[in-house]
């Protein structure tokens, strides 16, 4: 767990910002944007390893838009998460990453998907036999394995 | 410090090394193994935890690069466009795989026989029959037998089931009327051998929880360990030693506490891998050996072969398995044998995806760009989640000696131990199996109703096979080791790992590792008296 002060103001500020951008609230499903303050203190917290390519990110984040990114119009915003997207390499895809892996766990996102709020383990899930009667054409084919003589 | 000597010293614990030091424990020799890594713990495994998919990102990830533990050791694979993945610790990379469990077919073992290319094994598949067939109990396998394409398997348990994603590819199959087959795996399907059954944490790649996917730390291991081998962990050889009659006298290892001792040996077996082997051996010069240990032919390092992935994947109205199985249950051998009309020699494996959970499908479809920013991000995820299938033909890679492991001239572990470099280029017949293989795959899908398809040509992180850097022949001026692993040059020293194939077939090569291993043992066994002559 990293101390959520390895980021500054402006970088949790930009950090939430570009998050909302990915994921939007949406009203329709019924789920919190990615700049949600738990989604974000879930990313602040568990940032761990992936601290110095996020700050990098943020650091080319704020390069290209030369001032808070929300206090960009939203053309320009767009504009520039584009041209991060195009041009912020590995940093970029880690910072996204980390945005997305911790959405992808908050449990209104999981509700709205219809998930369980749970570890895999101990319960683990049913996993139905299908249907195995497609095999049957298969089965009726003869033997083909090549001879290794 | 130096230790009392042992009968049998084995380098590394994963699927080699505990298939031979279970095989040697009945010779009741005093056999030590030591490992770079630790005996795993279960209850910390990814899928206890809810930030399960997270972890494979980091410290369950299976870049060693990536994954960085201290266990691990660094590998410069820059020059390579296939990174390589493994795990360290007891089990090896057994403990971080998919289970999936072909076997090289007979014709695998006769490439320049039969199609003029490479070179045939000293040994053939009949010589390893009853090694996989004694292999499959020992790891405990479910599958079906009778595949019409494949050699003849006899799996202990049932396979798994088809699942929702199973009947989606049978059916896509059978429209095009190519062969599908369901895997063998070692996936326990039902209980085994003090094992609990799978109950589908879908998660399995990176260590099963549930101890349903066998893993050497508990499948060999407690029966080797049973029988009197003992197990050391945390230690890391740093080289091989040889006596003035050019024998292996013992090695030099790192301890828990980074001290360096020395471990004296009457026979040292080698089983760290196709790039952890030849790293040693090259680690291991000497006045007498100064190409590295076991290097006389110049091979030691040479005609690395890593199984070339190519994959396609899209997505399906119905619903998958996502994250809720197994990943892997289905196989074809379709591609499998020459066909020289499709332009190349040789061919591929086919190993079919079930799906894959939310946080891996919403970081991978925004890299691919199927994922948008925005307010059509939740439309968009939820048609592609919980939707996708996917194909990967494991293309036979042919040895190549420019195709490499050698020693960074800067790199090194935190032992200060120089790390391996890798240089390897996709082959040209190779490519073109590969492309072969990317628009089968894309016609398997379409039959499925796929769309949004995606492809990784080749998948970056797909350096799971490492195959061949000091292979098996009868010619010491070809290989490094003889038909029964032992080396030409140094008469106690032996490998049993991937490291000795002479060629890769095109399908996931730890069944038959293990089957090498154990025959190795075997040989060893029956050579007792005269092992060294």
């Amino acid at each position: 767990m990293s101390d959520p002060n390895t980021l500054t103001q402006r970088q949790r500020d930009d950090l939430r910002t570009v998050a909302g951008m990915i994921i939007p609230a949406s009203d329709e499903y019924k789920v919190p944007g990615a700049d949600d303050a738990a989604v974000q203190a879930d990313i602040l917290e568990t940032l761990g390893r992936d601290t110095a390519p996020v700050v990098a990110a943020l650091d080319h984040l704020a390069g290209l838009a030369g001032k808070p990114l929300a206090e960009l119009d939203p053309i320009r915003r767009d504009e520039v998460a584009n041209e991060f997207r195009a041009t912020g390499g590995g940093a970029a895809a880690t910072l996204v990453r980390v945005v997305l892996q911790c959405y992808y766990r908050d449990d209104r996102v999981l509700r709205s998907l219809g998930l369980e709020l749970r570890a895999p383990f101990p319960h683990g899930y049913v996993l139905e036999q299908g249907n195995w009667s497609l095999l049957d054409p298969v089965k009726a084919r003869p033997p083909s394995l090549r001879r290794a003589q | 410090m130096k230790h009392e000597p042992v009968d049998v010293l084995i380098i590394g614990a994963g699927a080699s090394g505990a298939a031979v030091a279970w095989s040697l424990a009945d010779t009741k020799m005093h056999i030590l193994c030591l490992d770079q890594g630790d005996w795993m713990k279960p209850s910390e495994y990814p899928s206890t935890g809810r930030d399960w998919e997270a972890k494979f990102y980091g410290e369950w990830s299976t870049s060693p690069n990536i994954r960085a533990r201290p266990e691990d050791y660094p590998i410069n694979d820059d020059n390579s466009p296939i990174k390589v993945v493994n795990f360290n610790g007891v089990g090896g990379s057994t403990v971080m795989y998919t289970a999936h469990w072909p076997r090289l077919h007979p014709s695998d073992f006769k490439v320049k026989t039969l199609d003029g290319v490479a070179d045939d094994w000293p040994i053939d598949y009949d010589a390893l029959t009853p090694f996989f067939e004694e292999n499959d109990r020992m790891m405990g396998v479910s599958g079906l037998s009778g595949d019409p394409r494949s050699p003849l398997t006899h799996p202990p348990m049932p396979p798994q089931p088809l699942g929702l994603s199973g009947p989606i590819i049978g059916n896509a199959m059978n429209k095009l009327g190519w062969h599908w087959w369901p895997s063998d795996t070692t996936v326990a399907t039902m209980d085994y051998e003090g094992r609990a059954r799978c109950i589908n944490l879908g998660h399995c790649t990176p260590a099963c929880a549930q101890g349903a996917k066998a893993s050497t730390d508990i499948t060999y291991w407690p029966h080797a360990i049973r029988a009197g081998v003992e197990v050391k962990t945390h230690c890391r050889v740093r080289e091989i030693l040889t006596n003035e009659d050019g024998m292996a006298s013992g090695v030099i290892y790192y301890d828990k506490d980074g001290v360096e001792q020395f471990q004296p040996a009457e026979v040292v077996i080698i089983a760290c891998n196709g790039v952890g082997t030849p790293r040693l051996l090259l680690n291991s010069k000497s006045a007498r050996f100064p190409n590295g240990l076991a290097n006389s032919s110049g091979l030691v390092g040479k005609n690395l072969m890593f199984h070339p992935y190519a994959q396609v994947y899209g997505f399906v109205t119905e619903p998958t398995d996502s994250n809720r199985a197994p990943p892997t249950c289905l196989w074809s051998k379709e591609f499998y044998d020459t066909d020289l009309s499709r332009g190349f020699v040789r061919g591929y494996g086919i190993q079919f995806g079930r799906g894959a959970g939310p946080v891996f499908e919403a970081v991978a479809s925004e890299q691919k760009g199927i994922l948008p920013w925005g307010a059509d991000h939740h439309r968009v995820f939820r048609r592609l989640n919980g939707h996708r299938i996917g194909v990967s033909a494991i293309c036979e890679d042919l040895p190549e000696e420019h195709n490499r492991v050698t020693l960074d001239p800067v790199l090194k572990d935190g032992h200060g131990i120089p790390a391996p470099k890798i240089d390897y280029t996709i082959g040209e017949n190779s490519r073109k199996m590969m492309e072969h293989g990317l628009a089968r795959g894309r016609e398997i899908l379409e039959a499925a109703g796929a769309t949004d398809i995606c492809i990784n040509n080749p998948i970056p992180w797909g350096g799971w096979h490492l195959l061949g850097t000091a292979r098996m022949g009868i010619d010491p001026a070809r290989s490094v080791v003889n038909e029964w692993g032992r080396s030409h040059d140094v008469k106690n020293l032996f490998i049993v790992d991937g490291s000795v194939f002479v060629t890769s077939g095109g399908v996931n090569p730890t069944s038959t590792i293990q089957a090498v291993a154990l025959y190795i043992a075997d040989q060893m066994k029956q050579r007792l008296t005269n092992l060294f002559d």
